[in-house]
């Protein structure tokens, strides 16, 4: 394997990890205060699905952009009322939240495109197009560093860089604000915050619609950066890889970055390993390389790689007064 | 819940709160066919005569209502520990494995009546071997088991697609699915039933298996309400701390309660593998373990409520087909929507309109009260 491979590879696993990465730190905003999120799949993909209706209408990536953050957190805002407002069971309320997103792009799609549920292909206008990052051109020939910064870090659409830049962004916010280390703290103590006398539902409320928009974002980033238009079902599971990432990484959001960029990597290494002979192993069959980023969570939550607690008040609703 | 209600009569607890709470999923689905621009009446009566207005509608009916009885099933056993089974899909899926090896070893040698309780066997724990582990792992080593079982259904199903593609398709066969099984490996439809009743089922693949499928929920009935062990799981759910006081081991019950809830989900596989496709196929399950979800929450978690609400889904299912058929703008999408929001109203917001009920609930009595101090003030 030489150097062209290997970036190549590494260039695809950071396309595949920026929508894993969204949605991993989205539900780290909402899981450290306290309400668990396994709706991440469904708000991302709403997201896609609005931003290349609006995308499509418009023809402006930017309203896309803003039609899927929209739609995103219109899906947390009823993810929030049921569990911070109605104290209702946060899963069911995430599993509902998975089903409705997937059954009204479906029908929506259907009902407004007619095209079996997808959108319209979209012009280069509506999409957020590679970016070509200063001096990458004139350092195009230089080898090795070159190579690795023309193909690697330069060239990618402006999503993706957003998303590597919400990782140091959402550390600082969560280690070094007071509204990061309140909302740090109403996911282990709900009551030690509301007797220090801040609402605890305004917090959560908050979480909950900065999860809507990086769910937007991921979702945005699918269907108008990555691709040229919605598919039905674009999200494929990719919210519940988030969600694994999230574990894996034990709530904090350096390590994120690194378990969305495995994931990421994965994908990758899958596509290209499609029937090819791994030296000492052999041929590794596809689905086993799809189905690892589970395994190894499953692994991690066994407890055989270090241990995973979840925020201690997570997934419980805190009643005020009894 | 540490009742921050008030109590209500048992029959507004389990008639009127759930009705309402269905009664409002189904009027905002409503809502959404009128903002496609359909009449949502309309929709109904073409939805209600597609599932049930004539013959082959009602098989097809019968058909989708058997899957859903299993996996509704599924989900309520372990609702009642407490449980959250989010793995029903992967479970059915590993179920068809098992019967797949029932009905490939014996088809060719037995009576179909012979392979079926094999088959039976095999099915419920293959899915019983499925929800074991994430079982073990809640139990034994504290990770979640909704995350697990999320994560065994992704598992599950790459599994599954490596078996069927890489060795369970026959030699020089490029589909991914078994051989066809020999008559020994299917079940008998429920086509002469129906010239009983002088209706003709036409190609529907309703069969007997919907008698497994009722059999099961007696199973279930005695097992949660009637046995020392569901008296346990009962307690389990509805105050952990308080059943290990009474010395109920918290790791026994989750991992039984897991198995016969895998198991129940396995079964699911019985009706289309066996029933219907008479092979092994990729994606059998077609969600029917995540539409056990909103079965089991519209049923309240009781073998009766279940076979109320699996038929209520067969229904959507068989007449979305044909509203899809009949009003192309409404696809078969309608379908999971209606079942997002009965997850979300009976589910998620299950106590939202609980202060309104009781309210009204109060005032009538009140009203009634003073009425009766009136009449007696007058005598």
């Amino acid at each position: 394997m030489d150097l062209t491979t290997i970036v190549l590879i590494l260039d695809s696993s950071v396309r595949l990890a920026t929508p894993l990465l969204l949605a991993c730190l989205a539900g780290l905003y909402s899981e450290r205060s306290g309400i668990f999120d396994i709706g991440l799949e469904g708000k991302m993909l709403a997201g896609a699905f609005f931003a290349a209706a609006a995308a499509y209408w418009t023809g402006s990536a930017w309203l896309g952009l803003l039609a899927a953050i929209a739609a995103s957190i219109v899906l947390a805002l009823v993810h929030g009322f049921a569990s911070i407002t109605q104290r209702g069971n946060q899963i069911v309320s995430g599993v509902a939240i998975n089903f409705l997103a997937a059954g009204m792009t479906a029908l929506l799609g259907q009902a407004w495109f007619s095209q079996g549920g997808r959108t319209p292909q979209l012009g280069a206008d509506a999409r957020f197009g590679a970016i070509t990052l200063p001096g990458a051109e004139a350092l195009r020939d230089v080898p090795v560093v070159g190579e690795i910064y023309y193909e690697l870090i330069s060239g990618h659409n402006l999503i993706v860089y957003v998303a590597f830049l919400m990782v140091p962004l959402t550390w600082w916010v969560l280690f070094r604000t007071r509204f990061g280390l309140r909302l740090r703290a109403v996911g282990q103590n709900p009551a030690a915050v509301d007797t220090a006398g801040v609402s605890v539902p305004f917090l959560r409320y908050r979480a909950v619609v900065i999860c809507g928009i990086l769910t937007g974002i991921a979702g945005a980033y699918l269907a108008i950066a990555q691709s040229a238009g919605f598919i039905v079902n674009m999200s494929a599971g990719k919210g519940y890889i988030a969600l694994a990432a999230l574990i894996f990484a034990k709530w904090r959001p350096w390590p994120a970055m690194g378990a969305c960029f495995l994931f990421g990597f994965l994908d990758a290494v899958s596509i290209r390993l499609q029937g090819a002979n791994v030296p000492v192993i052999g041929e590794v069959p596809v689905q086993f390389m799809q189905a690892l980023p589970y395994i190894l969570t499953v692994i991690l939550l066994a407890g055989f790689i270090g241990r995973a607690v979840p925020p201690k008040a997570g997934g419980i609703p805190y009643v005020k007064e009894r | 819940m540490s009742a921050p209600f008030q109590k209500l009569p048992t029959w507004v607890e389990v008639g009127v709160i759930p009705l309402v709470n269905v009664v409002v999923a189904f009027l905002v689905a409503g809502l959404v066919v009128l903002f496609i621009g359909e009449n949502p009446l309309e929709a109904v009566k073409i939805l209600i005569w597609g599932a049930l207005g004539f013959g082959e509608g009602v098989g097809f009916t019968l058909f989708y209502t058997t899957n859903f009885i299993f996996t509704g099933l599924a989900v309520a056993v372990a609702f009642h520990a407490g449980l959250f089974n989010i793995g029903g899909e992967g479970q059915a899926y590993l179920g068809g494995l098992g019967v797949a090896v029932a009905a490939l070893a014996l088809d060719r040698y037995v009576p179909w009546w012979v392979t079926l309780p094999v088959a039976t066997v095999l099915a419920a724990l293959f899915g019983a071997a499925w929800a074991l582990i994430p079982a073990y792992l809640q139990a034994k080593r504290g990770s979640h088991i909704v995350i697990t079982t999320i994560m065994f259904n992704f598992i599950a199903s790459s599994l599954m697609v490596w078996l069927l593609v890489d060795h369970l398709s026959p030699v020089g066969s490029m589909q991914p699915e078994t051989r066809t099984f020999e008559a020994g490996g299917t079940l008998p439809e429920l086509g002469g039933l129906f010239h009983l009743f002088g209706a003709d089922m036409g190609a529907a693949p309703a069969n007997i298996s919907i008698f497994v499928a009722l059999a099961a929920c007696v199973f279930v009935y005695y097992f949660i309400w009637r046995t020392k062990i569901g008296y346990e799981i009962r307690a389990t759910g509805l105050n952990p701390t308080a059943a290990v006081y009474a010395g109920i081991s918290t790791v026994k019950i989750t991992i039984v309660t897991m198995l016969v809830s895998g198991g129940l989900a396995g079964l699911m596989a019985l009706n289309p593998v066996m029933g219907d496709q008479q092979r092994l196929q990729i994606d059998f399950v077609q969600g029917a373990g995540f539409v056990g979800i909103a079965v089991a929450l519209m049923g309240r978690a009781h073998p009766v409520g279940v076979v109320l609400a699996a038929f209520l889904f067969g229904m959507l299912y068989q007449g979305g087909a044909e509203l899809a058929f009949d009003m192309p703008t409404i696809s078969r999408d309608m379908i999971v929507v209606i079942q997002a929001l009965v997850i979300l109203f009976a589910g998620a917001l299950e106590h939202m309109f609980r202060p309104g009920i009781g309210r009204a609930f109060a005032l009538m009595s009140t009203s009634q009260r003073e009425r009766v101090v009136a009449e007696e003030e007058r005598s």
